[in-house]
């Protein structure tokens, strides 16, 4: 059977749009290629369940035309990992804000990549807080304006990539809004995983972070997406190894999944009490 | 691919570009990254095809639009894989 031609119209709310995003904000680029991902992987609707915390970015579940939850801020992967458990067929997609993932749900994040539960985690990384009005988040940096720095961060950013290796995600990944295919293919393969995947999309939020750090207007914040990251594995990585590094950093096939070695200790228990 | 038609001498697959008004806020994005200069505002800001005959069909503005305010319509005319 040959697919229908891609259509977002088939897969958002329509009533809800046009959407509550400034005009330039990044977000609605990666709307699009989550979209995209979704119909090109041939998923139903009904498959797929889409539980985001509070932020700009956690906007996002609105207007995607799938089971749904919007909860709380922080707390998307906690009411996901719920989910998930009571219905591991379903697949489980959590977009995030950076403040949202890394802020005051870092903890979640961390316990989340410790399980492996199969959750596709897609960071929305702005480096702010958008929604609030633009304190910094964790992601921010040093040196960067924030409403909250005047004078200039102090703080380090976490590396999301590094942080979710090491806090044990078996599918970890990173590319930009300029980068909308690539995007759109890893979040792809992401969905794909079987296991816990954290997808790092860098992108803009042109209001805040762009305004305050004078970066420009959402036009130049993204072609600085272009000129400050590279493919792993790319002449351009090879030749300027600081740039910041795009694509899988992570697929690994061999870690158990959570929902099924939970299923395998209900198994055992009930041959036990038998 | 279609034939050129002598009455569209450009327009070798007959492109639309379908851009919602009321959704496009006007950032510009589609219009700066647009390899083949298609786009430009209007009069109201919105995005808008001006050259449509120089577009490749690449979607770039498509897939880079924050509000999904525009669609690359493609019009085969052998369509053979009508639903
Ligand atoms: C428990 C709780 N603490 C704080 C807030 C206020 N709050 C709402 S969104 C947000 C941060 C948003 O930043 P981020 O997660 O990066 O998303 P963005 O808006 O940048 O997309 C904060 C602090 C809240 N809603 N709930
Ligand atoms: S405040 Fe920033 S993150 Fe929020 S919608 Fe506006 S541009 Fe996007
Ligand atoms: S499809 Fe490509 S060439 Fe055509 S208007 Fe869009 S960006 Fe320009
Ligand atoms: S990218 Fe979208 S919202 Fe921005 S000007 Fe083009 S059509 Fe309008
Ligand atoms: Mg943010």
């Amino acid at each position: 059977m040959k697919q229908k031609e891609f259509n977002f119209k088939d897969y958002i709310r329509n009533r809800y749009f046009p959407h509550i995003w400034c005009p330039g904000c990044g977000h609605g680029i990666v709307l699009g290629a989550l979209l995209r991902a979704v119909h090109e992987l041939g998923l139903e609707k009904n498959e797929i369940v889409v539980t985001s915390g509070i932020g700009c970015s956690s906007r996002i579940s609105g207007y995607v035309d799938f089971h749904t939850l919007h909860t709380i801020h922080g707390r998307a992967l906690a009411f996901a990992t719920g989910v998930k458990l009571s219905k591991p067929s379903l697949k489980a997609i959590v977009p995030m804000g950076d403040g949202d993932a890394l802020a005051i749900g870092g903890n979640h994040f961390i316990h989340a990549a410790r399980r492996n539960i199969d959750i596709t985690a897609i960071v929305m990384n702005n480096r702010i807080y958008g929604m609030t009005g633009g304190q910094f988040s964790p992601l921010s940096g040093s040196g960067k304006k924030a409403t909250t720095a005047p004078y200039l961060t102090i703080d380090r950013a976490f590396d999301i990539v590094d942080l979710a290796k090491s806090a044990g995600a078996t599918f970890v990944a990173r590319s930009t809004v300029f980068h909308a295919t690539e995007s759109k293919d890893i979040i792809k393969k992401a969905i794909t995983h079987k296991g816990f995947s954290v997808v790092e999309i860098l992108t803009q939020c042109p209001t805040y972070y762009g305004r305050k750090n004078k970066e420009g207007d959402a036009i130049q914040m993204m072609e600085g997406f272009n000129t400050h990251t590279a493919k792993i594995g790319s002449k351009k990585l090879e030749n300027n190894p600081n740039l910041i590094q795009r694509g899988i950093f992570v697929e690994d096939k061999t870690v158990p999944e959570y929902c099924e070695a939970y299923d395998q200790i209900i198994a055992t228990a009930m041959k036990e009490s038998l | 691919m279609a034939k050129n038609k002598p009455s569209e001498p450009r327009t070798k697959n007959r492109i639309r570009h379908l851009i919602d008004t009321q959704w496009c806020k006007g950032c510009g994005i589609c219009i700066h990254f647009c390899p083949e200069k298609v786009l430009e505002f209007d009069e109201q800001g919105k995005a808008k095809a001006v050259r449509p005959e120089d577009c490749i069909a690449c979607r770039l503005c498509e897939l880079r639009c924050p509000d999904l305010a525009i669609q690359i319509i493609m019009d085969k005319e052998d369509n053979h894989d009508h639903p």
